[in-house]
């Protein structure tokens, strides 16, 4: 996650000045190859620096067409021809949030989005507890005891507390992003629902770079939630915009003629 | 407070419940709690007043009701509300969606206070939209008695419950499965 975060801003620094003016690339790499003689030249007798920046520029570009196929290949369906069960992520926001995304899952097949994981903010004691209710009220239905062992239930600490100091909130959000990589190596989902607030980002992002490094293929869906009428939340704009959301499901008409890529749905409460 | 009980012991007890959720609304209890609002209230034939108050500290003026004014009573939490909203004839309410939709489920009649001193106040964005949809009225707190004045009941619409079967569909379709 770290090492990859810092990739990408090396990715920026070195990407645009080659994209914007062609000519004096050769240039800048003679004057890298000098200053990189300069600095050790033992260094440059083991490896000539003209290799290091051809494969710094070629893993750029690789990861770039990466990145573009993630998103690309996110956008389209699965051909799910021997329609396997997907193991399912199922992130829980609070109170609002929580019921609505019960109220989905309570008429999706459980057959199709088994394992379940249901994962809920550490400060949250009433999700986790709602699913419990839904989750036991369907083994009544089914005897399949495959199905009832599949469920887990997780909590997950938060980057940011409401009324959180900005300046302890740095240490949180770091400590949280571990905790979520943690979980995501755990359940490792093929599917991952959402409706925000933000408990769901740092496990969609994880999942986001997943996909990108081939360590799992994963399928993102968020529902922005229904007090959402005018604008998207910020971590529904997050997911929209960085186009981390495979699909991206709105409430009311007017969000979907406001963000063209997101599917008008009705009210789910 | 099982209303249909009380309802047939005390001829026709009409309830007004208020209720601030879990924060601290204290703008919506004073405004409540004013002579001209509890006045208004009664002329529509309310009779009692009930105001759930969450962590606000104004405390609202009690009564035992009886000539000519509204029965007031108060309390800060309780685990469950659904009791309160069941046995009210008018729900007055702060704008979260989840007493929003818990209220209008029940049919009740609904009065929506937007609370303004919030920083983040996308919520009034809900209350403005089903207000238009008429489904509730939407109101701030300066504007309570005009609302209340100006409000017929039985103009609001029933709200369909929701359906969450086209997004299921939608994640079906995407993930290779077959329409039910």
């Amino acid at each position: 996650m770290l090492e990859s975060d810092d990739g990408e801003s090396l990715d920026a620094s070195i990407r645009k000045p080659p994209l914007q003016n062609e000519r004096p690339t050769s240039m800048v790499v003679e004057i890298l190859v000098q200053s990189c003689a300069m600095e050790d030249s033992s260094f440059s007798m083991m490896m000539t620096p003209k290799l290091v920046i051809t494969s710094i520029i070629v893993t750029v570009i690789s990861i770039m067409i990466r990145l573009a196929y993630v998103i690309y290949q996110s956008s389209k369906p699965l051909k799910n021809l021997a329609q396997q069960p997907f193991s399912t992520l199922i992130v829980l926001g609070s109170g609002g949030h929580t019921a609505e995304m019960l109220n989905l899952i309570s008429i999706l097949k459980k057959d199709r989005f088994t394992p379940r994981t249901y994962v809920a903010a550490s400060t949250d004691n009433m999700s986790l507890q709602k699913a419990r209710v839904l989750e036991t009220s369907l083994v009544d239905q089914t005897d399949d005891e495959k199905v009832t062992k599949a469920i887990q239930f997780m909590q997950i600490y938060r980057s940011r507390e409401v009324g959180q100091s900005y300046l302890t909130s740095v240490g949180t959000t770091l400590f949280a992003i571990c905790h979520a990589l943690l979980l995501m190596i755990k359940i490792r989902p093929q599917v991952i629902i959402c409706n925000g607030p933000g408990t769901c980002i740092p496990l969609c992002v994880i999942a986001f770079l997943f996909k990108v490094a081939g360590i799992r293929w994963s399928s993102i869906f968020y529902v922005e939630s229904i007090a959402r009428v005018k604008r998207l939340s910020l971590s529904g704009l997050l997911l929209y915009k960085l186009r981390i959301a495979d699909q991206f499901f709105v409430q009311w008409p007017q969000l979907q003629l406001k963000y063209p890529r997101t599917h008008y749905v009705g009210c789910l409460m | 407070m099982g209303g249909t009980d009380d309802g047939s012991d005390v001829r026709s007890v009409k309830m007004v419940f208020v209720t601030v959720g879990t924060t601290c609304f204290d703008a919506l209890v004073k405004a409540v709690d004013t002579q001209e609002v509890k006045e208004e209230l009664f002329k529509k034939g309310y009779t009692h007043l009930l105001i759930q108050m969450g962590r606000g500290s104004f405390i609202p003026t009690k009564s035992a009701g009886g000539l000519g004014c509204l029965a007031v009573d108060y309390f800060t939490f309780s685990s469950s509300i659904a009791d309160n909203l069941k046995s009210a004839s008018l729900v007055i309410s702060h704008a979260g969606s989840g007493s929003i939709f818990e209220t209008l489920r029940l049919g009740k009649p609904l009065i929506v206070v937007v609370n303004e001193d919030l920083m983040d106040n996308h919520q009034s964005e809900l209350a403005e939209e089903l207000a238009e949809r008429k489904h509730l009225y939407c109101a701030h707190p300066q504007a309570l008695y005009s609302t209340i004045a100006d409000m017929n009941v039985d103009a609001l619409l029933p709200y369909p419950p929701g359906d969450a079967k086209p997004v299921a569909k939608l994640i079906n379709r995407f993930l290779g499965f077959p329409d039910d």
